[in-house]
């Protein structure tokens, strides 16, 4: 296991867009006076005059950005999570998705792996904000691989897209050769009859290592990688909840709104199934190293695991 | 406190700011260098505070816009008392209560939390409307770095301090020059900026904000100032005080390094020494 690669998903995101630059020429990207920290300064080297910073100003970096969809170009837009979703959201809201605008939002340093930044930049709302509005789509990759596959599948659907990327170095679980990505439909990552534990983004290499945990135990857990949050798998998700009849989600996000409420609001319609959400419980983060927040909150793979295991008790 | 005492309180700042982000491994000293001299200046000199009394009504008020430069307020606020400087070393850690960004829940003496920038100065006029609602006396005092006026609510909050009148704001720009991606006149040029806080109806004043004669000269012409709220362009050096960090934008937010850290220090106690011999 030491020897995974790591590497964090806004490094992927900052590659990507240099990477597709060639082949979407429409492409240009949009940042706020973050774009060594967002890695747009990537795409900015290569390309500098399809790089625009706007400044600290966000809310107006939105509105360009729906100006210039509007006129045929593909924006992607950046900051972190906290201002690109939160801060700006309602410019997302009426300017971008109202309009059904081409408009991608590559929003980086998501959930509480911000670390030591703190509470008013660790944003576990984003995905609840962004899920809300209709016609977005929300992305939330695990990995490397998997984040230059949404950027890609981002600029190649046409309308909103918001996409979720983290600062921590995330290790890299989909290098195969197999490996596709699919707009929408989640991907089983492990079999098991037990229980079943959706994760997404960050969390879902650290819900490998609690069923791995949990299989020591004796209790077979099914994995599913929720890289689309909207639109959901709903199929996926219903027939593992019939299979397993215990459905567990993991998010780096807040429990309200997000994967586990998405999750839920699917099986409460479809197929009532017994649902523990894992994520943020209803309050803010604090300062302090990513690793360590995480190992606090219970979001790496032990602190998911023993909450797993208290449940099926 | 006379410009001596200032000159050599500011320097005890400043080391505190290099000491809790090279403890920190993170966190922002260029921005925290630049304004050591007027939070100094700020809680040593020209606030009604007292440290023992960190809540008390009639205190007047400060709001870190620019939250980032935490390290700035935090070191001066232990120097003023409201907690040990040996607290410093704590600053971003699990536990600590010196979190990255302002937190007025759980940190003495602060009295808003801010951290995404553009926020501070509408809490700040809100502060001031408050006392103007109350017929209290206090005076609200609020910095902003000159990349985060680029943000629309800054301007918001302006226009509606100007035309409320409100005389018992001060807004300070700290105009060192640089935000995180480069010079802000290269990213998206605020400038003029004294001309803009003119046309929301400030009283404006154009400051070195590392003379300590002339910070005093503009925070009592603000007082003054009756009918309008002020504005204090204070122009700064990003990084002021540590050789290596001077204009340099990649200290924006970055944290020294061991060898760095020890080169900061002797930059500093040197300072300190002349200081001595004054
Ligand atoms: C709303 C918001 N957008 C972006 C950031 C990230 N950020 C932190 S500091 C900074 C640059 C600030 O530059 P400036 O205001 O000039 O501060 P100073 O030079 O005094 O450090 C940015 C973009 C933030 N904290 N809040
Ligand atoms: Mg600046």
């Amino acid at each position: 296991m030491s020897e995974v690669k790591k590497i964090a998903t806004r490094v992927s995101y900052g590659n990507a867009l240099t990477e597709l630059a060639e082949e979407f020429p429409d492409l240009v990207v949009l940042d706020a006076d973050l774009a060594a920290a967002t890695q747009t300064g990537i795409f900015k080297k290569a390309y500098p005059d399809r790089h625009i910073d706007c400044g600290i100003a966000e809310c107006n970096m939105v509105g360009i950005a729906a100006g210039l969809a509007a006129t045929g170009k593909i924006p992607f837009v950046s900051s972190f999570a906290m201002f690109a979703a939160g801060r700006a959201f309602e410019q997302v809201r009426n300017s971008v998705g109202y309009p059904k605008l081409n408009v991608k939002i590559g929003a980086t340093h998501a959930g509480i792996s911000v670390g030591e930044d703190g509470a008013s930049h660790q944003c576990n709302e984003d995905i609840a904000l962004m899920r809300t509005i209709p016609g977005m789509v929300v992305l939330n990759p695990s990995d490397d691989v998997e984040a230059k596959a949404a950027v890609r599948a981002a600029l190649e659907h046409d309308g909103p897209v918001y996409c979720r990327f983290g600062r921590l170095a995330a290790p890299v679980i989909n290098d195969r050769p197999d490996y596709k990505f699919e707009l929408g439909k989640g991907v089983v990552l492990r079999e098991g009859k037990d229980v079943a534990i959706v994760a997404t983004g960050l969390e879902v290499s650290f819900a490998l290592e609690a069923a791995e945990k949990l299989a020591a135990d004796g209790i077979d857990a099914k994995v599913i990688n929720i890289h689309t949050i909207k639109p959901l798998d709903e199929d996926l998700i219903v027939a593992a909840a019939k299979e397993t009849g215990k459905v567990v989600t993991v998010e780096e996000h807040s429990v309200i709104g997000g994967l586990g409420s998405a999750v839920c609001d699917v099986l409460c319609a479809k197929a009532p199934t017994p649902v523990l959400k894992i994520g943020m419980q209803d309050m803010f983060g604090e300062s302090g190293p990513a690793v360590a927040l995480l190992e606090k909150y219970k979001l790496d793979g032990n602190g998911i695991y023993e909450q797993v295991k208290d449940w099926l008790k | 406190m006379n410009k001596l005492e200032l000159q050599k309180t500011a320097n005890e700042v400043r080391k505190g700011i290099v000491t809790a982000v090279h403890s920190a491994k993170a966190g922002h000293p260029g921005g925290s260098l630049s304004a050591a001299d007027i939070f100094t200046y700020l809680y040593f000199e020209e606030m009604n505070i007292d440290p023992n009394d960190p809540k008390k009504p009639d205190r007047d008020r400060f709001v870190l816009s620019k939250g980032h430069t935490a390290p700035g307020l935090y070191s001066t606020l232990a120097q003023r008392g409201y907690f040990p400087v040996e607290d410093l070393k704590g600053l971003r850690h699990l536990g600590c209560y010196l979190q990255g960004h302002p937190d007025m829940k759980h940190i003495p003496g602060v009295d808003m939390s801010s951290g995404s920038l553009g926020q501070g100065i509408s809490a700040a006029v809100g502060m001031a409307l408050s006392a103007k609602l109350s017929g209290d006396s206090y005076r609200v005092y609020t910095l902003l770095g000159d990349g985060e006026i680029q943000e629309g609510q800054v301007w918001e909050a302006s226009m509606f301090a100007g035309a409320r009148k409100l005389d018992n704001l001060v807004v300070i720009v700290d105009n060192n020059g640089l935000q995180i991606d480069g010079k802000i006149e290269d990213v998206c040029s605020p400038y003029p900026i004294d001309k803009k806080f003119e046309a929301f109806n400030f009283h404006v004043i154009n400051v070195d904000a590392h003379d300590f004669d002339a910070l005093a000269a503009a925070f009592n012409e603000a007082k003054a100032t009756k009918g309008q709220p002020t504005a204090i362009i204070a122009h700064s050096t990003k990084g002021k005080g540590v050789s290596y960090m001077e204009n340099n934008a990649g200290w924006h937010g970055k944290a020294p390094n061991d060898e760095e850290y020890a080169t900061a220090m002797a930059d500093l106690e040197k300072v300190g020494e002349a200081l001595c011999q004054k």
